[in-house]
């Protein structure tokens, strides 16, 4: 079947700041799909080429079957895209933002006003739809611009950075809406700096960073590629840790001098458990306390573009 | 997207906010007034130009009004383009002409609303103009096209301002323009350097267009001038907003 989003090779600089270096993609049709990144790893900067915004200066993509550069008329059809920012008029109000978008996706003005107030009732907006979108709570505009961007009935959404700075429970409904979204077939492309977002929402999540993406899979699989438990160590002083280290090696994958901690992979066997901790530390005295638990997403992130910087 | 849809769609948005926008609103049409009031009111009984000032101010009051309120096309498009909305319309497939297009649209409308206005209170002042039929509709047809093309070169500085606050100085400096011309004083009686930038800014060919035909007095190559000038202007911001507009992304 063919991808709802194809990217090989896509590469953008900003003057002499490479933002894009080389990012492959393929995102299944009707699949959630997140792309997982901190602050500028590059994402908003690829799904704006996606969404034909910004036109990349090597490589190639498609979404929804068109090409973004050569066919950009057809790919804004099929899509929408929702960012961090406002992109509704603040001084219209929720009803007035949603009828524009439906004239200016080709709808009539019955057309429009019809899809405006379904569309109201579906985000929970329709109480809201008389006011100004200026009046309107952090999480409500969200979600208003969330409907804006559906009014087309798009086959790939975007969404950038959907939940940052939302507080706890508007984060939760929006996570609600989104999953709610994808179960009627469309394809959901997000972009995220929360590992716990990318964990519960995508099917697949891509991990970006400087500009590539470093890593791919499903939740499990990122887990399980950088060992699926861990073996937290908390040492005694600072001649401990420094030998404990040592003694590690490769096995040690995240390390804090500071707080004297250091996390090995391990299988997570009570046999392999032992050897270790026998093998770092014969004395019985350099480790204080030690806890073994299964990796997170957390770990998978940190530990592979750790990697990724360390030249591994 | 065909342009033919959007533009409308994106001009009756562009008057809606203006509508909402009171204290911009007010200000386009309250800042003419004030000026007149304090020219014909204050300045008028000391100002010699061989016929009574309200009538010779006038034209130029008029003039003032419809650049000033052209230029706040300025901050409108800079406003828009500061917020991610620009965005939302171009992937919906709204290019720079439905765009710039409803927003140039709108102040015009916004425009002719304000000269109205002002025209009532230039009567109420003493103003009465000579013109017959023909005279009027060549004084209303030069105010058109010149606030037209104003509000495409101010749609075109919206487009180069980094913020709306820099958009802001760029209605400060179409303020001015007016004034170095005979809008309200003879240009004979400003220092001799200014006599050149005087008698051959823009604004003068219209402001005396507008005069000579409310008035009923020769107009000479005045009119001819004035919509070159507008023709001119137009025809830069067509050139460059296209180009200007996709380069704005983020």
């Amino acid at each position: 079947m063919e991808a709802a989003i194809e990217v090989v090779g896509l590469t953008k600089s900003y003057g002499r700041v490479a933002v894009l270096a080389g990012v492959d993609l393929r995102v299944a049709r009707g699949s959630v799909y997140a792309l997982l990144g901190s602050n500028g790893a590059g994402k908003t900067t690829t799904v704006r080429t996606l969404a034909t915004l910004v036109r990349p200066d090597e490589g190639r993509a498609t979404v929804a079957g068109f090409d973004v550069v050569r066919d950009r008329r057809r790919v804004r059809r099929a899509i929408s895209l929702t960012g961090q920012h406002a992109t509704v008029d603040e001084s219209l109000t929720g009803e007035e933002n949603l009828r524009m978008m439906g004239r200016l996706s080709g709808l009539s003005r019955k057309g429009a006003r019809r899809r405006a107030a379904e569309l109201l009732e579906r985000f929970d907006l329709a109480e809201a739809g008389k006011r100004r979108v200026g009046t309107y709570s952090g999480g409500m505009w969200r979600r208003l611009d969330l409907a804006a961007g559906l009014v087309g009935a798009p086959s790939v959404i975007f969404l950038d950075e959907p939940t940052t700075g939302l507080d706890v429970r508007s984060r939760k409904a929006m996570w609600e809406v989104i999953t709610r979204l994808a179960g009627s077939g469309t394809t959901v492309f997000l972009t995220t700096q929360y590992l716990e977002e990318a964990d519960s929402l995508a099917g697949r999540i891509a991990l970006l960073d400087g500009g590539r993406v470093v890593a791919e899979g499903t939740a499990d699989e990122l887990k399980a590629r950088v060992a699926a438990w861990r073996l937290d160590l908390v040492l005694s002083d600072a001649r401990s840790f420094a030998e404990v280290t040592r003694l590690l090696g490769a096995r040690a994958v995240h390390s804090d001098p500071a707080r004297l901690t250091v996390e090995a992979a391990t299988d997570g066997s009570a046999a392999q458990v032992r050897a270790l901790l026998d093998e770092v530390d014969p004395g019985r005295s350099a480790v204080e306390r030690f806890t073994v638990r299964g990796a997170t997403l957390d770990d998978a992130f940190l530990a592979l573009t750790d990697r990724e910087r360390a030249g591994g | 997207m065909s342009e033919l849809v959007a533009w409308p769609v994106m001009t009756g948005r562009a008057v809606r906010l203006s509508l909402r926008n009171l204290d911009a609103l007010l200000t386009s049409f309250l800042l003419p007034v004030m000026v007149m009031l304090l020219f014909v009111y204050l300045f008028g009984g000391a100002i010699q130009t061989g016929t009574d000032y309200v009538t010779y101010a006038v034209p130029g009051v008029l003039v003032m009004c419809a650049s000033y309120g052209a230029s706040l096309t300025a901050v409108a498009v800079s406003q828009d383009m500061s917020r991610g909305i620009v965005d939302r319309f171009r992937s919906m497939g709204v290019g720079a002409g439905a765009f710039l297009g409803g927003h140039v649209a709108a102040g015009t409308v916004r425009n002719l609303a304000s000269l109205v206005i002002v025209f009532v209170v230039a009567f109420l002042l003493g103003f009465r103009a000579e013109a017959d039929l023909q005279g009027w509709a060549g004084a209303a047809g030069v105010l058109v096209v010149f606030v037209v093309a104003v509000s495409a070169v101010s749609a075109v500085a919206g487009l180069l301002a980094r913020t709306p606050e820099a958009a802001g100085g760029f209605t400060f400096v179409v303020l001015f323009l007016p004034y170095p011309s005979s809008a309200f004083v003879p240009v004979h009686t400003m220092p001799r350097w200014l006599h050149g930038f005087a008698e051959n800014q823009p604004a003068t060919p219209i402001i005396e267009s507008v005069r000579g035909l409310l008035l009923d007095r020769p107009v000479g190559s005045d009119p001819w001038k004035a919509l070159a000038w507008c023709g001119g202007f137009l025809l830069v911001s067509a050139a460059l907003s296209g180009r200007l507009f996709r380069d704005r992304a983020r």
